[in-house]
């Protein structure tokens, strides 16, 4: 039988909405919750509690629900531990109960209630403690079967998030009275205003009341003003928006649920939105929330919050039960009382904890024929699941048993703070309101309304349009003529009854992490008496509900058992997010494909045209190598690109290198100081290698350094340090040398760069050039540079070899990249030119011992390498004093060393550690490592570099490369580093 | 955290690269306890609770390195000025 009310609230009646719970068919309307179509339906019972698996219903109306967590959605979009009372009802909603076997109705894991004892607080401490080994293979998969929460889908999630920014003079955070009032204020000034609020209706608590504003229902007037806000140019009305983090210098983080209450998204609208808002001003206009009462069978099905008892019936005119009492201890308990008689509901009985109430409150209950029981509290709420009595300690002690099959409970208001906090600030305790209210706030936010402790409604107004229209001023904007709306009268006393002492049944404080008065009392006991180790002992608050209802009874309760006032005891830190927040809200786009910018060099596809497979690397995606038919795997391919480069001729795209112009009179002297090596003494077109160092003495990045005119030089750097060593150099050039006349700029994605390397090359570019520029050895000798027009565009040749063969580096503007890597490949199709990639490259590197990204892992320094003679003893350089520190230049540090495997098939592997032969494997044996390794087509075996504690005295010996990690030990021989053509004869050819 | 870079205006901090302290002058010339100094310079750092001069890069913008005052205790940014201008302790 429907539980549903006569009357208007704020759900649409004409249209129906079908939803299943757990299987079952059932319907709601539009402007359900989840939650008040389940109540509406006469579902009480909706979710198994986390650790004694009691039965739980619905304690709230708003996102601080602890107890209705369900699952939503199948398959892909199985989402769990979604709260039912900010669900909004939908048509083909499917929602699961969670945390019961086999059925909601039957679960056997409620067998946990009777091993309680064993369950206490610390129990994960106690219990499990012993033996060891059993804590992962059986305790902790048994509990995390037995107690927790629902099932996230295993599959990928097929719906979009997007991040977007705001910027705005005035955040307002809630759109209750409060916020509706100064949003008025301060957009009619003409200030930009962010108004968010998490619920998909404006208003607040005044869409769950029955107040009037200016003469008129408050609900309308809210709706009234939404739609004023909404014409207004500054002001933007976000709901299903929830700020949920403060951060440093007014920004704030808040999450859109774009597409929550929709089936599934429409096309190409993402399903959630994370904004980064920074405002100049915030207004907490975020409310009180109501607290509970703790009393026996307080977690029963039944038990309801008395606002959210007045929610259910005022706006979605839902009775959570056909007979509700209250259990109140301020005044707005007796409203909730009045709201359901008003409703036709009965109420069998209120109890009030004082002893006293205004006559204003008595005369209307008795105008009414109420029962009433001051001085009273409910001992037990008795029942299954759900409850059907309650027993009531009356003011002479003696136990009533009142039939009800619903309580609400009002134990007073804490205003709703945890924004404040997020940036350490401490909230303050009101002997006022007995709560903590904002204190210490982060720049630029005040409270207003409720969060600040104002818990009238006038008081709401008040304070909103007061902060409104201050902060329009602040924002250089005239106020505008807003008067104070104007609310009717309210009583808001009360004396705060934290959990009723002598109750019988079992009672509980957190009832999301079953937390119970007793695990409060062992934990004082047992010292953990201050709020912040209370909850970690207890998990008081740990829930994902974050204690918002249950916090401050847990530290009243442990206050009073250690002979302290609740303020006394301290409160706890409230950290971002307020209320949970997806990963994949966090992640936005970036997952998948687009988790990084992907940048494609000039030659891409012209490379995918000849069926090139690619390699990620750094931020770039490069061709790894060029496989024809047939060559089943790597390695056949690998061959026939190193030696079509070592035999005749190849042509590899190099773009990636990181380019840095340098201008300036100074530059020469600049770039010595950058460099360990001499660079001002090179002639104009001509090129040098050179090494960085870091300021500590370890190598930075190595590259060449080009001189296209006296006051012009252009460097290379490796693909993956290309923006480190620019900052770096920007670092040197504005903080430590700002005297300097000199310019960097990057041009690293303006200049195509193609590398035409083996004996042909030279006869591949006089067909390419056609005469351009003189290309014998005797006018572009090893490492000469020029810039020349080819083409009618500007171009720069470089005669460097990283093959260690006859090359040259050509470069071209970047958009005509892909045409010259095309007309090089027709120039030299009679010379019989391969195209070559990654791999190759890297081999051809390997055997001609050249270090990259491997060796310079930011723990070598120049003599490690092997470079240590390119150090200048005749300039100041950055690192030159720290390299030559007593612990860099130890002669047992481990140096490069080449090393082949003693058996001639065997393979190698990077990563390996050195071992003496016969050294046990040990951190005390180990001698260094293997960095690169390869396959070397012209050696016909496996080579490698690494590093070996005095490596250079040790050529030829034979030790041990062990790999513990792939299991592998090879036994090998070291060598000298460079392994093919070390006297550099070819590449001067 | 927001910064406002002399030439680009105030931005996120995650346009920011973070290098650290900006009390120290890089040491130069010769003479005795040249290496003391450089150790110094480079590893011996305060770390100061409140108002702290520290070494900023804009470098998901016009590259400039700042010199930030920021107070490590609250995040709060209470100046920014290009390195190229400031003189350096």
């Amino acid at each position: 039988m429907s539980h549903r009310l006569a009357g208007e609230g704020a759900i649409q009646r004409e249209r129906t909405l079908a939803f299943t719970f757990d299987g079952r068919p059932l319907t709601g309307h539009p402007g359900d919750t989840l939650a008040s179509a389940l109540l509406a339906a006469g579902v009480r019972l909706v979710g198994r509690s986390f650790k004694y698996h009691r039965p739980r219903g619905i304690l709230t109306a708003g996102s601080e629900e602890p107890n209705a967590l369900v699952q939503l959605r199948s398959g892909a979009r199985r989402e769990p531990n979604t709260r039912a009372t900010v669900v909004e009802l939908f048509d083909g909603l499917e929602a699961r109960s969670q945390n019961r076997w086999p059925s909601l109705a039957l679960d056997l894991g409620a067998v946990n209630s009777l091993l309680s004892p064993l369950l206490v607080a610390g129990f994960y401490y106690k219990t499990f403690m012993w033996p060891a080994a059993f804590w992962e293979k059986v305790y902790e998969p048994a509990i995390r079967r037995a107690a927790g929460l629902g099932r996230a889908s295993t599959e990928p999630d097929p719906d979009v998030y997007e991040k977007a920014h705001a910027f705005c003079d005035l955040l307002i955070v809630g759109a209750g009275p409060a916020g509706l009032a100064a949003a008025l204020a301060a957009g009619r000034a003409g200030a930009r205003v962010l108004l968010c609020d998490e619920d998909f209706l404006p208003g607040g608590r005044l869409n769950g009341e029955r107040r009037e504003i200016d003469g008129q229902d408050g609900a309308q007037w809210a709706r009234q003003v939404g739609a004023e806000l909404a014409g207004l140019p500054g002001v933007r009305v976000m709901t299903r928006t929830t700020v949920f983090g403060a951060y440093d210098g007014g920004t704030y983080g808040a999450l859109e649920r774009v597409a929550d209450h929709l089936p599934r998204p429409t096309p190409h609208q993402p399903r959630q939105r994370l904004w980064k808002i920074v405002a100049r001003r915030t207004l907490l206009a975020a409310g009180a929330l109501e607290r509970p009462i703790v009393f026996g069978g307080n977690d029963r099905p039944g038990v309801m919050l008395a606002s959210a008892v007045r929610t259910y019936v005022n706006r979605f005119r839902v009775a959570p039960g056909r007979r509700t009492a209250v259990f109140t201890t301020c005044d707005d308990g007796w409203t909730t009382a009045f709201d359901l008689l008003d409703a036709g509901v009965q109420v069998p009985v209120v109890v009030e904890a004082r002893q006293q109430v205004s006559s204003v409150i008595l005369n209307e209950a008795s105008r009414r024929g109420l029962r009433i029981m001051l001085g009273s509290q409910v001992l037990d709420a008795r029942g299954g699941r759900g409850i059907r009595s309650v027993d009531v300690r009356d003011e002479r002690g003696r136990t009533v048993r009142v039939a009800a099959d619903a309580l609400a409970v009002s134990g007073g208001w804490n205003p709703n703070a945890a924004l404040c906090t997020h940036l350490g600030g401490r909230p303050r305790w009101s002997e006022a309101i007995h709560a903590y209210v904002p204190a210490d706030m982060p720049p630029g936010m005040i409270a207003v309304g409720a969060s600040a402790g104002e818990l009238s409604l006038a008081g709401a107004l008040r304070t909103g349009t007061q902060a409104g229209r201050e902060a329009a001023e602040a924002a250089g904007f005239a106020a505008a003529a807003v008067q104070c709306p104007h609310a009717d009268d309210e009583a808001v006393g009360g004396t705060p009854l934290w959990f009723v002492a002598g109750c019988r049944g079992k009672a509980f404080v957190d009832p999301q992490h079953d937390v119970t008065p007793g695990d409060i009392a062992l934990a004082a006991r047992e010292g953990f008496d201050s709020a912040e180790l209370l909850k970690r002992y207890t998990t008081l608050g740990m829930g994902t509900d974050q204690g918002k209802t249950s916090a401050l009874n847990g530290h009243a309760l442990a206050a009073a058992l250690t002979g302290r006032a609740p303020a006394d005891l301290g409160t706890i830190t409230s950290r971002p997010p307020y209320t949970p927040v997806a990963i994949g809200a966090l992640a936005g786009v970036h997952r998948g494909p687009d988790f990084r910018p992907c940048r494609l060099t000039p030659s891409h596809r012209w490379a995918q045209s000849l069926g090139a497979t690619f390699l990620d690397t750094g931020e770039w995606r490069r061709a790894r190598a060029f496989p024809r038919a047939g060559e089943v795997d790597w390695q056949p391919t690998l061959v026939r690109e190193v030696l079509g480069v070592r035999n005749g001729v190849g042509l590899c795209d190099v773009s990636t290198l990181g380019k840095i112009d340098v201008q300036g009179a100074d530059a020469g002297a600049f770039l010595d100081r950058v460099y360990a090596n001499m660079i001002s003494s090179l002639p104009v077109g001509k090129a040098r290698y050179g090494i960085m160092l870091r300021e500590d003495g370890i190598v930075l990045d190595d590259g060449t350094a080009a001189r296209l005119a006296p006051g012009h030089f252009l460097l290379s750097t490796t693909t993956a340090h290309a923006a480190r060593v620019l900052q770096h150099l920007e670092h040197a050039r504005q903080v430590l040398w700002p005297q300097l006349d000199v310019q960097l700029a990057s041009v690293t994605e303006q200049w195509a760069q193609l590398a035409i390397a083996g004996p042909r090359a030279r006869a591949l570019l006089e067909r390419l050039l056609a005469g351009a520029i003189d290309l014998s050895n005797a006018a572009f000798p090893y490492l000469a540079c020029a810039e020349f027009a080819w083409q009618g565009s500007p171009a720069r040749l470089y005669r460097l070899s990283f093959s260690g063969e006859l090359a040259y580096e050509l470069a071209v503007p970047a958009r005509r990249g892909e045409a010259a890597v095309r007309a090089a490949m027709a120039a030299g199709e009679s010379l019989g030119v391969v195209p070559y990639g990654l791999e190759a490259l890297g081999t051809m590197r390997i055997e001609k011992g050249h270090v990259a990204g491997a060796e310079l892992n930011g723990t070598t320094t120049a003599h490690d390498l092997g470079l240590g003679r390119m150090m200048s003893d005749r300039k100041d350089y950055i690192g030159r004093v720290l390299a030559s520190r007593p612990g860099l230049t130890a002669p047992e540090r481990p140096v490069l060393i080449g090393i082949r495997p003693v058996a001639a098939q065997a393979r190698l592997a990077a990563g390996a550690h050195f071992l003496r032969l016969g050294a046990r494997a040990s951190l005390a044996n180990d001698e260094g490592f293997v960095s690169s390794v390869t396959f070397s087509p012209v050696l016909g075996h496996w080579i490698g570099l690494g590093f070996l504690s005095r490596g250079r005295e040790r050529l030829g010996e034979r030790i041990r490369a062990h790999n513990p990690l792939a299991g592998g030990d090879v036994e090998v021989e070291v060598t000298h580093p460079v392994f093919y053509d070390p006297d550099g004869e070819r590449l001067r050819g | 955290m927001r910064i406002e870079c002399p030439f680009c205006g105030e931005r996120d901090h995650s346009e920011f690269t973070y290098l650290g302290d900006a009390g120290f002058r890089r040491p130069d010339g010769g003479g005795e306890g040249l290496a003391g100094r450089f150790y110094e310079a480079v590893y011996l750092r305060d770390n100061p609770a409140g108002p702290h001069r520290e070494w900023w890069c804009h470098s998901g913008g016009c590259l400039s390195w700042l010199r930030v005052t920021r107070d490590t205790r609250t995040h709060e940014i209470l100046g920014v000025e290009l390195a190229s201008e400031v003189a350096v302790p």
